[in-house]
C-alpha cells in the first residue's frame, strides 16, 4: 500500500467530522430561526392598539404584547422596510420631506417634540397632534402605524440599526436610513427649530 | 542535494514519501497542500452541497404536486428555489467540476503537485465558508429569496429588505474568489508543468477542457464579482449603480450578470465534454475520433460563450438588430456543439463498446443533451423565446443541458475515476440500477416541463390555480422526481459502500490510456516515482509496458519539472510549497472580513488587517532559491 | 393562415375565472404566428433528434468484423461522415436563423394602434389606464377588454420591480422595466377570454399576479368601455349604502379610490367598477359576494404578504361592505 492510504485515515474522519458539525449548527441555528410574519392575528392588533400614553401626551409604555414579540417594528428590516413604503404611500412627505421637515417638524434635527420614545410617535400618527397633524386612525391599521414608527423612529436614529432599510431608487437628498442620517446631518450643525412648528412642548 | 537519479526504486519512495507526505493529525489535515488531498474535500463538499440542493428541490416539489398546496409558505418557497439554483451553480457544479481538475489535471499531466498549492488549500477553505455562509442564513430563515439571477431592484436596497440580498451576493464573492484561484492554477499547472514530450497537440482532452474552463472562469468571473460588489454597495453605502433616477441603470445588471452566467454553464459544460471525451475511448478501445476538431470545438465554445449573454436578455425590450446578432451567435453555438457530437458518435462507431457504468452514462449523456441543445436551439430564436422564456420549458432546457449535460458525465466521471482515487471499484451492479433509474426518472421527471411551459406555467412561482390545466403533469414531474432521487440514492450508497469495502482496483482497471492510470490506485502523495516522458497522445497504449521516465528531481525537498509551453521541453526545476496552516487562517480572515462587510464598510478596513498578517505569514521567506534552471 | 372571425358567443367559450393562457392555442395574430414557428423548428428539432438517435443505436448496435476497423481508409470515411454532419448542422441552424429573422419582420410590421393601454405593474397587481383624450381616460385592474381584430398597443411600466406582460395565447412577453417604457402591440383575432400572468419573477407573491383580457366585438367593448366611463354606481340597495358609508370610515378609502365618491387613495387597485370584474386579487379568486368578504376579512391569508392589511370589521361591516364592492359594476 501507499502511503496516501495511510494518510487518508485521519482526513477522512476530519472530513466526516466537518461535516457532522455542520449538520449540528445547523440543526441549532435552525432552531433559532425566526419567519418573517405578514399577518398579524387580530387580537395581536387589538393588543397592540392599547398604548398607554402619559397624560402630557408624551412618552410612555408600549403593550406587553409588543415585548412578548421581541420589538418587532424597531427590529425587523421587513416590518422597517414596509414602514418606508406606507410613508409614501400616505404622503407623510409633503409635510416632513424626506425627514428634513417642511410644514411639519424634522426627523433630523435631534428634536423630537413629543420625545423620541416608539410608542409616542405611534400616538401622534394615530391620534394625530396639535398644529396640523392629522390622525391616521381611520387611514391606517393600527399595525401599519407601528411600522410607519419603526421607520420614522430609524429616520431620526443617531446610530443606524443594521435592519434600517437601504436608499431609494429615488433622487437621493439625503443619506439612507441604514447610514444613521441623523447623526451625519447633525454633525453638520443642527437645523433650528422652525417657529412654525408651533411651539416646543 | 540528492536527486532521484542516483536511487533504487525503493529508496526513491521511502525518500519522496517522507518530502511530500502531509503530517498525520488535525493540523496536519488542515495544512495539507496535496492537491489530492484538497480536490478530495472539495468533492465531497459539493456532493455534500449537491444532496442537499435535490433535498430543496424534492421540497419544491412537493409544494407544486398541487394547485394552491400549503406545505411550503410563497417566503419559503422563494428561499428555497433562490438556494436550489444558487447552491447548484456555485456551490455544486461548478467547484465539482474545478474539484475534478484538482485532481486529474496534474495526474493527468504527469507532475507532482498543482501549481501554487497553497492558493489551492486557500481556495477550498474559502469555499467552504461560503457555502456555510449560505445554508447557516437559510437555517436560520434569512436566505436570499431573489433567485440565483438577483435582479434589481428586487434586490436592491428598495425592494429587498434585511440582509437576504446581501448574503447572495458575499456568497457569490465567496465562490468566485475560490474559483479564480483554481482557475489560475490550472492554467499554470497545464501550461508550465506539462510531462517532457506532452506538446500542446498531445494533451489528453480532458486538460484541454480544463484549460479552456480555467480561461473562462478568468475573463467570466470579474464581472460578477463586480455586480455582486457593486449590489452591495448600493445595498450598504447607498451608490446608485443601479439606480435608474440617479443615472444608473437596472438592465446594467442584467449584463453583468449574463455577462458572466452564460459562459458559467460552459464552465460547468466544458470539463463535461472533457470527461465524455476521456471516458468514451477507453470504452470503446480505440483512440477519440477527431482530435483536432474537439480541441478546437472546446475554444471555439469558449470563445463563442462570451457573446451571446443578450440572448438571457430578449424580452426586456432591448434593439431589434442587437437581438438578431445574439439569435445568430446563440444559434451558432450549436456548430461546435454538433462536432463533438458526431466524433464522440464516430468514436463509438468505429470501437467496440464494453457496456460498463461509465459508457452507459456516457450514452446518456449523449441523448439527453442533444435534446438539451435542441431546445438550446429552439430558445435562441427571439419570436420562440418571447413565449418560452421564464417558463417550465426553460426550466426543463437548462436541466437538460446541466444534469443531461454535465451531471450525467460526472457520474460517468465518478465511475471512471473512484479507482483512481480512492484504489477501489464502484458496484458495477448498483451502477446500473442507478443508470437505469436515474435516466429514465430524469426524462419523466424534465420532459413535461416542456409541455408545461408552453402551456403557459411561468417559473418560480410557488402555487398555481386549480383551473389552470397544469394539475396532472405537476403531480406526474412530483412523483417521477421522487424516482429521480431514488436514483442518487443508489449511487450515493454505491460511493460510500465502496469508498470502505470496494474491489481493489489495480493501477489501471480500465486499460485507459491516460498518464494518471500510470500511478499506483490510489496514487502516492508524490504521484509519481519519476516523472513521465510522453511521446504520444495516449502514452499507455503506445508504449503498454513502460512509460520512460525523467530524472533529476531532488528527493530531499518538494520539486517539480518546470517544462515549456508548446513542446514541453524541460527548462527548470522550481520548489513546490511545504505544507502550512496559513492558508487556512487567510481563509478564515477573508471570511470574517467579507461577512462583516455586509454589515459595515469599515469592515474592509479593519478587516483586512488579519488578512494581512496571515499573508505575511504565508509568503514568510524561506531563505532559498525558488528554481534552478 | 389567419383565421376568419367567428362569431362566437362568449359565454360557451370560457366559465368560471379560468381562460386559455397557452402559447399552443394561440387566438392573436402574433400568438399565430409564434405557435407556426414553434411547430416548424419543434418538428425540424425532432427529425435532427432522431436522426442523431438512430445514428447512436447503429453505432451501438452494429455488428463488428473479426478485424478493428481502425484502418487509414475507415477513418477517412468517418471524416466524411462527420462533415457531412457538420455542414448539415450548419445548413440547418442557418435556416432556423433566416426563419428566426423572418417571423421577428412580420412581428414588427408598424401601424398606427386603434387603443393604448398604459400598464402600471406593481407588487402584485396591474394597473391599466385606458387613455382617451377625447372620451376621457380611465382605469381597471387585473382585467382589460379590447375589441377583436383591432391593433392595441399596450405601454409596459413598472411603479416597483420588473414585471413581465404576458398573454400566451396572444403574443410573446415583455418585461416592465422600472426606468423605461416598453411596448407591446395586441391584437385578438377572435373573441374570448385569455389569460395573462407576470412572467418575471417580482417578489412574494409573484405567483398571484395573473389578469385578463377579455376580447370582445367592437359593440360590446364600445359598451363596456362606456361604463367604464361612469362614475362608480349608485346602488338604493340599503346593504350596499350601508356598505358604502363602511368602504369611507374604516380605512379602505384611503387606498383606494371609487370615482364620485369621497375615496380617492391611489396605493390599491381603483374600485370604481370592481363588481364587473370576473376575478379578485389579481386572478386569485372568483369575483363573488363571498370571496369579495374573504378577501376583505383577511387579505394576508389568502395571499400572504400583499399590501392590502387586514381591516377588523363587524361581521354586519363586512356584510355590508362586500354587497357595495359586488353592487358596483
Amino acid at each position: 500500500m501507499s502511503p496516501a492510504v495511510s494518510g487518508k485515515g485521519p482526513v477522512r474522519i476530519f472530513e466526516v467530522c466537518c461535516v457532522a458539525a455542520l449538520l449540528a449548527v445547523a440543526v441549532a441555528i435552525g432552531l433559532l430561526r425566526v419567519p418573517r410574519q405578514y399577518r398579524t392575528d387580530p387580537p395581536v392588533s387589538a393588543a397592540l392598539d392599547a398604548i398607554r400614553l402619559m397624560p402630557s401626551g408624551i412618552g410612555g409604555a408600549p403593550p406587553e404584547v409588543y415585548f412578548a414579540l421581541n420589538q418587532p417594528y424597531e427590529n425587523t428590516a421587513y416590518d422597517m422596510s414596509q414602514g418606508k413604503r406606507l410613508y409614501s404611500w400616505f404622503s407623510c412627505a409633503s409635510c416632513h420631506g424626506e425627514g428634513e421637515g417642511g410644514a411639519g417638524p424634522s426627523f433630523l434635527d435631534g428634536w423630537w417634540l413629543y420625545g423620541p420614545s416608539i410608542v409616542s410617535i405611534v400616538a401622534s400618527i394615530r391620534d394625530g397632534r396639535p398644529h396640523g397633524m392629522p390622525p391616521f386612525r381611520d387611514r391606517m391599521t393600527i399595525d401599519e402605524i407601528w411600522q410607519l414608527s419603526g421607520y420614522v423612529k430609524s429616520i431620526g436614529a443617531y446610530s443606524a440599526k443594521t435592519t434600517a432599510p437601504g436608499r431609494n431608487d429615488d433622487r437621493q437628498n439625503r443619506p439612507a436610513e441604514n447610514r444613521s442620517p441623523a447623526a451625519l446631518l447633525f454633525n453638520e450643525g443642527p437645523s433650528p427649530v422652525h417657529p412654525e412648528q408651533g411651539p416646543s412642548p | 542535494m540528492v536527486t532521484d537519479a542516483d536511487l533504487d526504486e525503493a529508496e526513491l519512495e521511502r525518500q519522496l514519501a517522507r518530502t511530500w507526505t502531509s503530517k498525520p493529525g488535525f493540523w496536519g489535515a488542515i495544512a495539507s497542500v496535496d492537491h489530492k488531498v484538497v480536490a478530495r474535500r472539495y468533492i465531497v463538499t459539493a456532493f455534500v452541497f449537491l444532496i442537499l440542493g435535490g433535498i430543496l428541490a424534492l421540497a419544491m416539489r412537493l409544494q407544486l404536486s398541487q394547485p394552491e398546496a400549503r406545505f411550503v409558505d410563497a417566503d419559503r418557497y422563494n428561499q428555497i428555489f433562490t438556494m436550489h439554483g444558487s447552491n447548484m451553480m456555485f456551490l455544486f457544479a461548478v467547484p465539482v467540476m474545478e474539484a475534478m481538475a484538482v485532481y486529474l489535471v496534474p495526474l493527468m499531466v504527469g507532475t507532482r503537485n498543482i501549481a501554487f498549492p497553497r492558493l489551492n488549500a486557500f481556495s477550498y477553505w474559502l469555499f467552504l465558508a461560503g457555502g456555510l455562509l449560505l445554508w447557516i442564513s437559510f437555517a436560520l430563515d434569512t436566505a436570499p429569496d431573489i433567485g440565483w439571477f438577483a435582479y434589481v431592484p428586487l434586490s436592491g436596497p428598495e425592494y429587498g429588505a434585511g440582509k437576504r440580498a446581501d448574503i447572495w451576493a458575499q456568497m457569490i464573492t465567496f465562490t468566485e474568489v475560490s474559483a479564480l484561484a483554481i482557475a489560475v492554477e490550472i492554467v499554470v499547472t497545464v501550461f508550465k508543468q506539462r510531462a517532457p514530450g506532452m506538446s500542446l497537440d498531445r494533451i489528453p482532452l480532458l486538460v484541454w477542457s480544463m484549460l479552456v474552463m480555467a480561461f473562462l472562469v478568468i475573463m467570466a468571473m470579474p464581472a460578477i464579482m463586480f455586480a455582486s460588489s457593486t449590489l452591495i454597495m448600493d445595498r450598504l453605502v447607498g451608490t446608485h449603480f443601479y439606480n435608474p433616477a440617479e443615472g444608473g441603470d437596472a438592465l446594467l445588471w442584467q449584463h453583468l450578470f449574463w455577462f458572466f452566467g452564460h459562459p458559467e454553464v460552459y464552465i460547468i459544460f466544458l470539463p463535461a465534454v472533457g470527461m465524455v471525451s476521456t471516458i468514451l475511448p477507453t470504452f470503446v478501445q480505440r483512440p477519440v475520433f477527431g482530435y483536432l476538431p474537439l480541441v478546437m470545438a472546446l475554444i471555439a465554445t469558449g470563445v463563442l460563450a462570451f457573446g451571446l449573454w443578450v440572448h438571457h436578455m430578449f424580452v426586456v425590450g432591448l434593439p431589434r438588430l442587437g437581438e438578431s446578432f445574439f439569435t445568430a451567435s446563440s444559434m451558432s453555438i450549436a456548430i461546435p456543439a454538433g462536432v463533438q457530437i458526431f466524433c464522440w458518435l464516430a468514436t463509438l462507431w468505429s470501437g467496440r463498446p464494453v457496456f460498463k457504468t461509465p459508457l452507459l452514462f456516457v450514452i446518456g449523456f449523449i441523448i439527453t443533451f442533444v435534446i438539451g441543445g435542441l431546445t438550446g436551439v429552439m430558445v435562441a430564436s427571439v419570436p420562440f423565446d418571447a413565449q418560452v422564456h421564464d417558463t417550465y420549458f426553460v426550466v426543463a432546457h437548462f436541466h437538460y443541458v446541466l444534469i443531461g449535460g454535465a451531471v450525467f458525465p460526472l457520474i460517468a466521471a465518478v465511475y471512471y475515476w473512484f479507482p483512481k482515487m480512492t484504489g477501489r471499484m464502484m458496484s458495477e451492479r448498483l451502477g446500473q440500477w442507478a443508470f437505469w433509474l436515474i435516466f429514465i426518472s430524469f426524462h419523466l421527471t424534465f420532459f413535461p416541463m416542456h409541455i408545461l411551459g408552453l402551456q403557459g406555467m411561468p417559473r418560480r412561482i410557488y402555487t398555481y390555480q386549480p383551473d389552470l390545466p397544469w394539475a396532472g403533469l405537476n403531480l406526474f414531474v412530483s412523483l417521477s422526481a421522487i424516482i429521480l432521487s431514488l436514483g442518487f440514492l443508489v449511487f450515493f450508497i454505491d460511493a460510500i459502500r465502496s469508498w470502505s469495502f470496494g474491489r481493489p482496483a489495480g493501477d489501471n482497471p480500465w486499460n485507459a490510456p491516460t498518464l494518471e492510470w500510470a500511478t499506483s490506485s490510489p496514487p502516492p502523495p508524490y504521484n509519481f516515482r519519476s516523472i513521465p516522458v510522453v511521446d504520444d497522445r495516449n502514452p499507455l497504449w503506445s508504449q503498454p509496458d513502460a512509460l520512460p521516465v525523467s530524472s533529476g528531481l531532488r528527493t530531499d525537498r518538494r520539486e517539480l519539472l518546470i517544462t515549456g509551453v508548446v513542446e514541453a521541453l524541460p527548462e527548470a526545476r522550481e520548489s513546490s510549497p511545504q505544507d502550512s496552516v496559513w492558508p487556512f487562517w487567510a481563509a478564515i480572515a477573508t471570511s470574517v472580513m467579507l461577512i462583516w462587510s455586509i454589515f459595515s464598510p469599515w469592515a474592509v478596513v479593519w478587516g483586512s488587517i488579519p488578512i494581512a498578517i496571515a499573508l505575511i505569514g504565508w509568503f514568510w521567506p524561506k531563505g532559498e532559491a525558488e528554481d534552478e534552471s | 393562415m389567419r383565421a376568419p372571425l367567428i362569431l362566437l358567443p362568449l359565454p360557451v367559450l370560457l366559465s368560471g375565472c379560468g381562460g386559455s393562457q397557452s402559447a399552443l392555442d394561440a387566438q392573436g395574430y402574433s400568438g399565430a404566428l409564434l405557435r407556426d414557428l414553434i411547430v416548424l423548428i419543434v418538428v425540424v428539432c425532432l427529425v435532427v433528434w432522431i436522426g442523431v438517435m438512430i445514428m447512436l443505436a447503429w453505432s451501438l448496435t452494429r455488428r463488428r468484423d473479426g478485424q478493428a476497423g481502425d484502418s487509414r481508409g475507415s477513418e477517412q470515411r468517418l471524416g466524411v461522415w462527420v462533415s457531412g454532419a457538420v455542414a448539415a448542422t450548419v445548413l440547418i441552424i442557418g435556416g432556423l436563423t433566416i426563419l428566426s429573422f423572418q417571423t421577428t419582420r412580420s412581428l414588427d410590421r408598424a401601424g398606427d394602434p386603434d387603443l393604448t393601454i398604459r400598464v402600471r405593474a406593481q407588487q402584485w397587481w396591474w394597473q391599466f389606464v385606458y387613455e382617451d383624450a377625447d372620451a376621457g381616460s380611465f382605469q381597471t385592474a387585473n382585467e382589460i377588454h379590447i375589441p377583436v381584430g383591432k391593433e392595441v398597443r399596450v405601454r409596459l411600466e413598472s411603479t416597483d420591480v420588473i414585471h413581465s406582460f404576458w398573454v400566451p395565447s396572444l403574443g410573446g412577453k415583455q418585461d416592465l422595466v422600472p426606468g423605461r417604457e416598453n411596448l407591446l402591440t395586441l391584437r385578438a383575432e377572435r373573441p374570448g377570454v385569455y389569460r395573462g400572468q407576470c412572467a418575471e419573477f417580482c417578489g412574494l407573491q409573484h405567483s398571484h399576479m395573473a389578469f385578463f383580457v377579455i376580447a370582445e366585438e367592437e359593440e360590446s367593448y364600445r359598451q363596456w368601455a362606456a361604463t367604464q366611463r361612469q362614475p362608480g354606481a349608485q346602488t338604493g340597495e340599503a346593504e350596499a349604502s350601508a356598505g358604502k358609508a363602511v368602504f369611507m370610515a374604516r380605512r379602505c378609502a384611503a387606498c383606494h379610490t371609487i370615482r364620485g365618491t369621497g375615496a380617492t387613495g391611489t396605493t390599491g387597485p381603483d374600485l370604481t367598477h370592481v363588481g364587473s370584474r370576473r376575478t379578485i386579487a389579481a386572478g386569485l379568486m372568483d369575483n363573488t359576494r363571498g370571496s369579495l368578504a374573504a378577501w376583505i376579512a383577511d387579505p394576508q391569508t389568502l395571499k400572504p404578504g400583499n399590501n392590502m392589511p387586514l381591516v377588523p370589521l363587524t361581521g354586519d361591516e363586512l356584510r355590508q361592505l362586500s354587497a357595495y364592492m359586488e353592487s358596483l359594476k
